[in-house]
């Protein structure tokens, strides 16, 4: 089918002896927005990272719309139209917003120079501030250095990054984990509008009331594998608490944890 | 979205101010040095209220400026400050590069050769190293294998750096001693001396006369200001040249952005590797170029240029504010920090202390510039 944005089958990633990630089959359709949840260690990063081409997986496949894909970096998902907020920031501290925001995709002129082509500063500060007032970041003069911001402000230079630039798919990583009220609620909004635009997103997240005011579908990850694929409408907080202690394991998963 | 129309700490949004630039304070501390040479000239008995860089009882009317000690300083600083504009690049990469003295001493031996005049004096020279083949070539052959030996040697070091992922700090350990061998091994230890006119030019003329057609060669202005000063007028052209390139071009903004944080920079996206290479080969030309200027303007190259210039331009960046830990710093703050470092060595000779107290003073200055880095920066990440 057409409207699958993401597509995974058997997908497995050992460390050694250490089973990361178990045989997840997942799916990702167009426009939709699902939430991972499940215990520290349950092996939702990895999955990420398997997907993002950040690792290489143990075994299993990944399709992007429809096309089986083999990222050999993050570069390549970059470029396949796939972008990550991952749960350590990449970002450079030493320059500022727009710099980061734009950093390997520059706005250019003068572009028969190559590597000395000029940067656009102008552009990509216009473009910069109009990024932010759409997903509504705050920061009080993006032209600091990275460096002398919060670790909130930090978080939302880097989701922003993410909102800027269309892309075919959104994975963010605990993007509100070390966030105050108003930064959550900043981040919280960024993805409402990337549901308003159609862009699917892939969320992962410890808040419950987060994930029950924003997404669509709930993934919980147990030991490696996934335990539960729930409907918003047809689950609460208290039962898929259920499936991520383990008191609870979803029909078709029988057998699985 | 009104509810968070507020925002964090209360303070004002979307803005996008100019930041207060580092090099103001380098300027400052410049100035207060200046002041401070200045004052024991009129403190120190035996200096006799002398001034460092004014002339009050001048008998020319012309400046209050003590002209000869200000050029000699610009100029004593001038090509070692060439070298310290790609040492600047690599040490925002990250990285280090101790090989450049040893290719300013190669880079010498090597293009020199190619830059003999085939007769002295209506004998032949004396110091010949080829046949008559090599002697009196254009000034463009010797001026490309100068510049070209510094290439190679900064790509070599570049490509062991991003490929080998050994440390800089070891690759180009490695370049220094190997270098050294082959300016010692090029013509078996002599000198080599006597180049054209056109070659001893480059250093030694006036390039501003020759660009303005010597429509004002008469002037106070030109010889004054420009006779002999050569190199640092390179020095100033190439300093606003990289200056642009570092601020204003995806070359300075990639090699900044993988001193502050390869990884992200990896994940974003740029050529680490192909970036790194071309940082050190400039890193090298540069060296190569300061190697044509010191031999032009010393008409004779030998073995042992450049010693420790390495150590002298990594001293003049890390004065003026780039930072060893990568990402931080700015080719006006290395300017500033290479005056700052000639305004102390000269203030030195004209306090009239011995070149001894020189050397072990310049180590001390280059130790605290790096603990003074260290300060800043922990101060930096105390307020994050
Ligand atoms: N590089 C690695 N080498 C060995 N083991 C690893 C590696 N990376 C992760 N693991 C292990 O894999 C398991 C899953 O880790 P993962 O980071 O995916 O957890 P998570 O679900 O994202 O947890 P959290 O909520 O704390 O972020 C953990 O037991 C972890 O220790
Ligand atoms: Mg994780």
């Amino acid at each position: 089918m057409n409207d699958i944005v993401l597509k995974t089958q058997d997908l497995t990633k050992h460390y050694g002896g250490v089973h990361a990630l178990e045989g997840a089959d997942f799916e990702l359709r167009a426009g939709e927005h699902v939430a991972i949840m499940g215990d520290n260690g349950a092996g939702k990063s990895t999955f990420v990272r398997q997907i993002t081409g950040v690792e290489q997986r143990t075994r299993g496949k990944v399709w992007l719309y429809g096309k089986e894909v083999h990222f050999a970096g993050p570069l390549d998902a970059r470029e396949a139209g796939i972008e990550t907020v991952f749960q350590t920031l990449a970002l450079a501290d030493d320059l500022d917003v727009p710099d980061n925001l734009f950093l390997g995709r520059e706005i250019t002129k003068w572009n028969w120079l190559g590597p000395f082509r000029r940067l656009d500063y102008k552009a990509m500060r216009e473009a910069t501030m109009a990024g932010l007032e759409k997903t509504a970041v705050k920061i009080p003069n993006i032209r600091n250095s990275i460096r002398n911001m919060s670790g909130g402000q930090r978080q939302c230079v880097a989701i922003a990054r993410t909102a800027t630039f269309h892309s075919k798919l959104t994975i963010m990583d605990e993007p509100t984990a070390a966030l105050g009220v108003q930064e959550t609620a900043q981040v919280e909004n960024i993805i409402r509008t990337l549901k308003e635009d159609g862009e699917p997103l892939i969320l992962i997240s410890h808040n419950m009331r987060q994930v029950m005011d924003l997404v669509d579908r709930i993934i919980v990850f147990r030991r490696g594998r996934i335990v539960a694929n729930l409907k918003k409408e047809e689950t609460d907080g208290q039962d898929v608490v259920a499936y991520i202690t383990g008191a609870k394991t979803g029909a078709e998963f029988e057998g699985a944890a | 979205m009104a509810d968070t129309s507020h925002g964090t700490g209360g303070l004002t949004f979307h803005k996008s101010k100019r930041v207060w630039p580092n090099e103001m304070n380098i300027f400052v501390a410049l100035i207060l040095i200046i002041l401070i040479f200045e004052a024991l000239g009129q403190l120190l008995p035996y200096m006799k209220g002398q001034s460092m860089l004014f002339d009050f009882n001048t008998r020319r009317d012309d400046t209050i400026l003590n002209m000869a000690r200000i050029k000699i300083i610009i100029l004593q600083v001038s090509i070692i400050g060439i070298i310290a504009l790609g040492v600047t690049q690599v040490i925002i990469t990250g990285g280090i590069d101790l090989s450049s003295g040893s290719v300013v001493g190669a880079a010498a031996m090597i293009a020199m050769s190619f830059a003999q005049t085939e007769l002295v004096n209506g004998n032949p020279n004396p110091k010949a190293i080829f046949g008559n083949w090599a002697m009196d070539l254009p000034i463009i052959v010797p001026l490309l294998i100068g510049l070209g030996c510094g290439l190679i040697a900064g790509a070599v070091n570049g490509l062991l750096i991003a490929y080998t992922r050994i440390p800089p700090f070891i690759a180009t350990l490695g370049m220094m001693v190997s270098l050294r061998g082959v300016a010692k091994w090029w013509s078996r230890g002599n000198p080599i001396s006597f180049p054209t006119e056109e070659y001893a030019d480059i250093s030694n003329g006036n390039i501003v006369d020759s660009l303005t057609f010597g429509l004002f060669s008469d002037s106070w202005t030109m010889t004054q200001l420009f006779d002999g000063q050569n190199p640092a007028i390179y020095f100033l052209l190439l300093a606003v040249l990289f200056h642009f390139v570092m601020k204003y071009t995806v070359y300075g903004k990639h090699t900044y952005a993988i001193g502050s944080n390869e990884d992200a920079a990896r994940m974003s996206g740029i050529n680490v590797s192909g970036q790194k290479v071309l940082v050190y080969a400039i890193a090298g030309t540069l060296a190569g170029f300061a190697a044509i200027l010191l031999t032009s303007r010393n008409v004779t190259a030998q073995a042992g240029m450049g010693f420790v210039y390495e150590l002298d331009a990594i001293a003049m960046a890390v004065i003026g504010g780039v930072s060893l830990t990568g990402g931080r710093g700015s080719i006006i703050g290395t300017v500033l920090g290479a005056l700052i470092f000639g305004v102390i060595i000269s203030g030195f000779t004209y306090l009239k202390l011995d070149a001894f107290y020189q050397e072990m003073v310049k180590g001390a200055i280059i130790v605290a510039a790096v603990v003074l880095d260290q300060w800043r920066q922990q101060r930096s990440a105390a307020k994050a």
